[in-house]
């Protein structure tokens, strides 16, 4: 099974990550945010179960069914619950315009090939697409991270980061499962914990908008 | 005790411990079997010294340079455990902690320990990135403990920008994994550092290159490094003030270990790009900038804080310099500020208490109110300021004339930098300790123990420093290249 189709299925699914990562950008309602996501995750699923078939590693099926449960539906629909409890479908804050974090998103992936295709030119093809793809959805979801002030927005942006790390560790040919798991792990509880904290800060305040956490700035008081 | 016992109880011990701390109810009693639990761990980080060590293997490593870190984090782990007993009685009595916080964070705590043992013993890197991780997650309930909203933003800055720099730091280890592959082969021994220390000399430099630069922003977001040092003022501040100690003398430490694990990749690797440089900006600009913002702090754990972030800087300057000298300056730098900044959170804790504020406008003549406390802390400050006798006097002097002798440029950098910071110290302190009485003047429910042990060993170490230890760390600053 080796030669063009196998290359150029990775390398769609693999782009239409970066794509669908492009796409939460523009999001500026919670819901359609989160239905990105889960594309996001499917996408995500689909291109690492590719990854076990062409590299003949049974494990990679693991992490993409970790992939397709959690992060596809069980994070999407609790998230959906604490959005209507928390009551805050209306539109997303974004602390920078649209059109800027889009050309930002763009200047990203520019950047993350030019860096990622040029330092690994003697790697395998497919790793180095992978891997030049992979940074480009860590860095789209770090900006979505900054421009996002909205508290679970900026969750689905980290968990987009950790989408992003999934497909860079799977992209690299052999790499132990330990690390996988543990990602998918993480995620999880990164969720409680972020759980957590939604509905501490629900408690305190009201609101789930960071920027409302600012008030107080340290030495400001 | 074989050493892979030894090894084996560092990590076992917290674990139970803190399954039976989430389980036991009683703040007392918890609060002793804290105690107990990090003993243990100090122990048996101790009888790792002398007793014969195992074979690394695929997952565990001891060696010369991460006992180091181990003993003097158990230690520090051990202290901190006496002062938390003493501070969450009073917490609890004021109402700040309920029970059931109390149950969690002691649990939490013994987490953190074991989180921190595992990235210190870990041999692979991904281990040692999970472990890391696990530590940083912790932390962050432990600071938004108090649940006020200061601390819960405390707790979000931190989650957000710790996650950001653990997500770096993956995506570097993963690079170094990729620059591994072709030389060592698929699977678990291309993220076995002993493995990837013996064959790096032929990985692709420019993989390499790019990995450590993730890896350097990605850990020393953890240490504290300017520009990503954000995070650690507010976690230092709003967090109960055991978790300061520990942070500043614990966590920081831990990550600037992973970060001198693959910087020695690196050294090793001829065509690399060579990562010292990249540690004395980054440890300089901190070291500068730090010192700088000492000067408008009005809150005493935020100053102690931008303290640390100056501190870590040193030590990642000293580090980066390398070389025999500023690597053993650098480790002994390590090593004090690591006793001194939890002696002086220590202080700082019980003074908070008894004042009731952490502002420090609001806090004076402490010498006077409460003299052991307060000597307590001026002899802290008087440490961490650098001035002779003391230990860190000796180790910021080893630092400076080292490098001196090779970058005098980078010599006056630094040294501008430490007197910057230097009269900030004493001008705070002068607030803080002398002059007028403010603020409550309670008696404090306090154990004196900890700091003062802390502050002995800085004082013995800064007039005599026994020949076994400058012997252990020779070897280790040897080791680092």
């Amino acid at each position: 099974m080796r030669g063009g189709l196998v290359f150029d299925v990775a390398h769609m699914l693999a782009g239409s990550l970066v794509l669908v990562s492009l796409m939460q950008l523009y999001q500026d309602r919670l819901y359609a945010l989160l239905n990105v996501f889960a594309l996001h995750a499917v996408v995500l699923a689909m291109s690492v179960a590719w990854q076990a078939a062409i590299q003949h590693a049974p494990h990679l099926y693991v992490t993409a069914t970790i992939a397709l449960v959690v992060k596809a539906i069980i994070i999407p629909v609790a998230l959906h619950r604490i959005i209507v409890r928390l009551g805050v479908h209306r539109e997303i804050e974004t602390a920078v315009g649209i059109g800027l974090t889009m050309l930002a998103g763009i200047g990203l992936v520019a950047l993350s090939m030019v860096l990622m295709l040029r330092v690994t030119a003697t790697a395998d093809p497919l790793a180095r697409e992978d891997l030049a793809f992979a940074l480009s959805v860590v860095l789209i979801g770090l900006l979505m991270m900054v421009t996002r002030r909205n508290a679970v927005s900026q969750v689905i942006g980290f968990m987009s980061v950790e989408n992003g790390l999934v497909l860079a560790a799977t992209g690299a040919k052999g790499m132990p499962l330990v690390v996988e798991i543990s990602v998918a792990f993480s995620i999880l509880v990164a969720f409680i914990v972020i759980g957590i904290f939604l509905f501490r800060i629900r408690e305190r305040f009201d609101t789930v908008d960071v920027g409302a956490l600012d008030r107080v700035r340290g030495d400001q008081r | 005790m074989t050493s892979f016992d030894a090894v084996t109880a560092i990590l076992l011990v917290p674990v139970v411990a803190a399954a039976l701390l989430a389980l036991l109810p009683g703040y007392r009693v918890s609060a002793r079997l804290n105690v107990l639990a990090a003993f243990l761990t100090l122990a048996a980080a101790l009888s790792l010294f002398v007793s014969e060590r195992p074979q690394p293997g695929r997952y565990i490593l001891v060696d010369d340079l991460n006992i180091v870190f181990i003993a003097l984090g158990s230690f520090v782990g051990f202290t901190t455990s006496v002062f938390s007993a003493s501070y969450v009685g009073h917490e609890l009595e004021i109402g700040r902690l309920t029970p059931t916080n109390l149950r969690f964070y002691h649990a939490m705590y013994q987490i953190l320990m074991f989180a921190m043992n595992l990235a210190l013993v870990a041999n692979n890197i991904g281990l040692m990135w999970v472990a890391v991780e696990l530590a940083t997650l912790t932390t962050v309930l432990m600071v938004g403990i108090y649940r006020t909203h200061e601390a819960l933003e405390a707790a979000w800055k931190y989650f957000i920008l710790g996650s950001v720099g653990i997500a770096l730091a993956l995506f570097g280890t993963i690079l170094v994994y990729m620059a591994a592959n072709p030389v060592i082969g698929e699977g678990l021994d291309a993220m076995v550092w002993t493995v990837l220390i013996e064959r790096a000399a032929s990985f692709d430099a420019a993989l390499l290159d790019v990995a450590f630069i993730f890896l350097l922003l990605g850990y020393g977001t953890k240490v504290g490094l300017v520009p990503m040092h954000a995070w650690l003022p507010d976690a230092h501040a709003e967090g109960p003030t055991p978790i300061s100690a520990v942070l500043s003398g614990l966590l920081l430490n831990v990550a600037l270990y992973a970060v001198l694990r693959f910087k020695m990749l690196l050294v090793v690797n001829p065509a690399a790009l060579a990562p010292g440089p990249l540690m004395v900006a980054m440890g300089l600009v901190s070291l500068v900038f730090a010192s700088f913002m000492l000067y408008r702090r009005r809150d005493i754990k935020r100053m102690f804080a931008y303290s640390s972030i100056e501190h870590m800087g040193i030590i990642t300057f000293a580090l980066g310099m390398g070389g025999a000298l500023a690597n053993f300056g650098g480790l002994l730098h390590m090593t004090m500020h690591s006793l001194t900044k939890s002696a002086i959170f220590f202080a700082v804790g019980h003074i908070a208490q008894v004042k009731g504020t952490q502002k420090i406008a609001d806090m004076g003549g402490l010498t006077v109110t409460h003299p052991v406390l307060g000597w307590g802390l001026v002899l802290g400050v008087v440490a961490i300021a650098g001035m002779p006798p003391l230990g860190i006097f000796m180790s910021e002097f080893l630092v400076v004339s080292s490098t001196f002798a090779r970058e005098p440029l980078l010599a006056i950098v630094m040294v501008f930098g430490l007197l910057v910071g230097l009269g900030a110290l004493l001008m705070h302190l002068n607030t803080v300790a002398f002059g007028e009485p403010r603020g409550s003047t309670a008696a404090a429910q306090a154990s004196f123990v900890p700091m003062f042990a802390h502050l002995a060993l800085v004082f013995a170490a800064g007039i005599y420093l026994p020949a076994p230890l400058v012997a252990w760390f020779q070897n280790v600053a040897k080791l680092l290249g």
